[in-house]
């Protein structure tokens, strides 16, 4: 019994590691009702930049400010030279627009910062301690803080504030929004702004356990199956959907990998998100869409 | 559009005009040169390993052209194919390049890449063109009868699985000390990754250890489950066989979950600087296998670093680089096209070889220790003889390199496989192989 504890307390801190990512993708999907694909070019831009400073000497909370800077700056860039064109497109030109975004983020980031394997020391102890007779990594817990504070903050931020309700209200309508005031260009840019900081962090997350390397931009990847179960645009949902994730394939690779002799996780949480589609098309958060026909 | 928009456009066409104007004008007329087709992965999540390897390739034969004047007098036209590490892109190369390029001759093709390597085999044989993996090439591809184009040269993962076992027995106190252990192997889930499974399942039979086998699905990046499995299993070691950023996540975990780094060994693709480093702490003592040794104390890597690295023309732009595994095995893989190219000018003159020539030199090399001296190479490489009947090389060996925190020591001299261990199962293997595709096997003559 302890041991199927271990591996599903195992798998619901690993579900918080996925939701750092997809918490990204639901703040853009929330305000633009866009898939950004270049989450993961940004994830692996933002850690890049941070241990580079970091090799450079900078002190962690500068090189933590400095890089935020250059995702805000980053995000500027990116609504000034790809949204604003594309303004009133359909959602799919901005997806591919994302698309191709993500290789020009990635090429860019190689190029000025090359392709080397970086280590990332966060200074929080990547050991096991022992909570009521099982083993959890200390590692996860601060993660899992984190990821917790993130939440709250960005929860506040978007209930609380005048940003946050004018970001809500482009998300419920984006023309009546405009028609009352709020400049959709000042919303893409916080909006994609807070995305950049939100994949700051969780690229010094993932890094640090993996190396600052190119395959960081992959972990996006395990983001998807989670926005499908959490829902898009929700970030309750993305906590939600990540829990569910990385407990189920964490037991599915112990107790259903030996049955059919491999590694069973990959795949899993995607036939998980699969049946997911079939009973709750918008996900267990996601907001429903409802069309006049 | 906005003038931005418009200026931003021209500047982009203006660009890429002049970029195709300047690579037609200036291609290289390739005639007399015997080409090296390098293909590379300079893009994507594998280049960090790449640029290193390129590297020592490259430095290599700069090397021979520059100061030796080329392969007995033929010059070497090195010829870059960007594959970013993909199957489809790397057959592209191939096309391109499979007939030579400007005049210069193709003598073999180094695909650089397992997958590739696989996928390549028939069309291979259509095109009879030789195909050198060394360290990454196929197993059953030794028996040289059924793949007569097809060199898995240096290494293969069935010795290594041996190798892993003698040097357990040793660190055990024998062979007869290995009843009883148990042997976790944590592989990349892939066909790389379970090449090892049946010889350790053959060795397990045979020594009386227990074969725990843990996949991990690509690419690797959570492995909470799988070291607690071998925790629960209470295994003695661990043969970990990653790539790119399993190993670092491997070796973090393992420490996590209080597992000894000094009890896990990588395989040849999880002993890298790049896959140590990134694991911090939680690395020093870790193993690996290395087929590639590290360091710079060889007589050809003081040589390149005089003649090539100190005269500013290595293709390193990092020289930290210079003497790290990715950038030996450049070497020696150069090592291995050029004593080709020697082997088959004795037979057939000092001149750009074809394919067929380059396939009867590939199968007739023969690097003994006295050349392995004589090309400054003792330590780097040891003994490599090949025949028709053996596409690899008849002396199987690694040594077991250990991490100190900042670089690889070499723990132990070369450890040879007994190649007779597996011969019968590899050859069976092959024939059935070649009775599923209608294919009449060679007759050894060498």
């Amino acid at each position: 019994m302890s041991y199927f504890l271990e591996t599903l307390v195992s798998g619901l801190f690993a579900g918080v590691m996925y939701s750092l990512v997809a918490i990204g993708f639901v703040l853009i999907y929330k305000a633009s009702g866009v898939f950004n694909f270049a989450q993961g070019a940004m994830l692996l831009f933002a850690a890049l930049t941070f241990v580079t400073l970091i090799e450079k000497g900078m002190p962690f909370a500068l090189a933590f400010i400095v890089t935020s800077l250059v995702m805000v700056a980053m995000a500027i860039l990116i609504e000034w030279l790809v949204l604003r064109p594309l303004r009133n497109r359909d959602p799919l030109t901005l997806f591919m627009a994302t698309s191709g975004l993500s290789y020009v983020i990635e090429g860019f980031a190689q190029l000025l910062m090359g392709m080397d394997v970086h280590m990332l020391d966060l200074g929080i102890p990547d050991v096991a301690v022992q909570v009521g007779g099982i083993y959890v990594s200390q590692f996860d817990i601060i993660a899992s803080l984190i990821a917790l504070t993130l939440v709250a903050t960005l929860a506040i931020t978007f209930n609380k504030t005048r940003m946050g309700i004018s970001l809500r209200a482009v998300a419920s309508d984006t023309l009546a929004a405009q028609s009352i005031g709020i400049r959709l260009p000042v919303i893409w840019r916080i909006v994609w702004s807070v995305a950049g900081i939100v994949a700051l962090v969780a690229g010094l997350v993932w890094g640090s356990r993996q190396g600052v390397q190119y395959s960081l931009s992959l972990v996006t990847l395990k983001a998807l199956p989670v926005l499908i179960i959490g829902g898009f645009s929700s970030i309750p949902g993305a906590i939600a959907g990540g829990l569910l994730v990385g407990a189920t394939e964490a037991l599915a690779d112990i107790y259903i990998g030996p049955l059919v002799n491999g590694s069973v996780s990959t795949w899993f949480a995607y036939i998980l998100a699969v049946g997911f589609l079939q009973i709750r098309p918008a996900g267990l958060f996601g907001d429903r869409e409802i069309e006049r026909v | 559009m906005s003038l931005l928009t418009k200026t931003m456009s021209l500047a982009a066409a203006a660009a890429m005009a002049v970029t195709l104007l300047s690579s037609a004008s200036f291609a290289e007329d390739g005639t007399g040169q015997q080409l090296y087709p390098l293909f590379t992965y300079r893009t994507g999540p594998y280049a960090p390993s790449f640029i290193p390897f390129g590297a020592g390739n490259i430095d290599y034969l700069r090397y021979i052209n520059e100061v030796e004047g080329g392969v007995d007098g033929v010059k070497i036209l090195v010829q870059e194919c960007e594959t970013a590490y993909t199957i489809e892109r790397g057959i592209e190369c191939y096309e391109r390049y499979k007939n030579g390029y400007n005049g210069a001759l193709t003598a073999s093709i180094y695909p650089h890449s397992s997958g590739l390597d696989v996928a390549l085999t028939d069309k291979a044989r259509i095109d009879k063109i030789p195909i050198v993996s060394p360290g990454g090439g196929q197993n059953i591809a030794t028996d040289g009868r059924v793949f007569p184009y097809q060199y898995p040269l240096v290494f293969d993962y069935w010795s290594e699985a041996q190798i892993i076992v003698d040097y357990i027995a040793q660190q055990a106190g024998g062979y007869d000390k290995l009843k009883g252990l148990k042997i976790a192997t944590l592989y990349h889930d892939s066909g790389y990754g379970r090449d090892t499974i049946e010889p350790l399942g053959i060795l397990s039979k045979k020594y009386g250890f227990e074969d725990i086998q843990i996949p991990v699905p690509h690419p690797g990046e959570q492995q909470q489950t799988q070291w607690q499995q071998i925790r629960r299993a209470n295994a003695d070691w661990v043969f970990l066989r990653g790539w790119g950023v399993m190993t670092p996540v491997a070796i973090k975990t393992a420490a996590r979950v209080g597992f000894p780094a000094n009890r896990i060994i990588g395989d040849i693709w999880s002993g890298s600087e790049d896959d140590a480093r990134p694991a911090g702490a939680a690395a020093n003592g870790y193993l690996a296998v290395s087929v590639f040794p590290p360091g710079t104390n060889y007589g050809i890597l003081k040589t390149l670093k005089a003649d090539i690295l100190d005269k500013g023309k290595s293709d390193l732009k990092d020289n930290s680089k210079f003497g790290t595994v990715y950038y030996n095995y450049g070497v020696i893989e150069a090592i291995t096209f050029v004593e080709a190219l020697r082997t088959g000018h004795k037979k057939f003159g000092n001149r750009p070889l074809t394919a067929a020539e380059g396939q009867w030199a590939l199968e007739n090399l023969d690097i003994d220790q006295k050349r392995i001296a004589e090309l400054g190479a003792e330590g780097l490489i040891s003994p490599l003889k090949t025949s028709i009947d053996n596409h690899k090389g008849e002396t199987i060996a690694a040594k077991i390199i250990q991490w100190n925190g900042q670089s690889w020591d070499t723990r132990t001299d070369w450890i040879k496989a007994d190649a007779s261990l597996f011969a019968d199962v590899i050859k069976a293997k092959a024939a059935a192989y070649a009775k599923e595709k209608g294919i009449e096997p060679r007759v050894a003559t060498n």
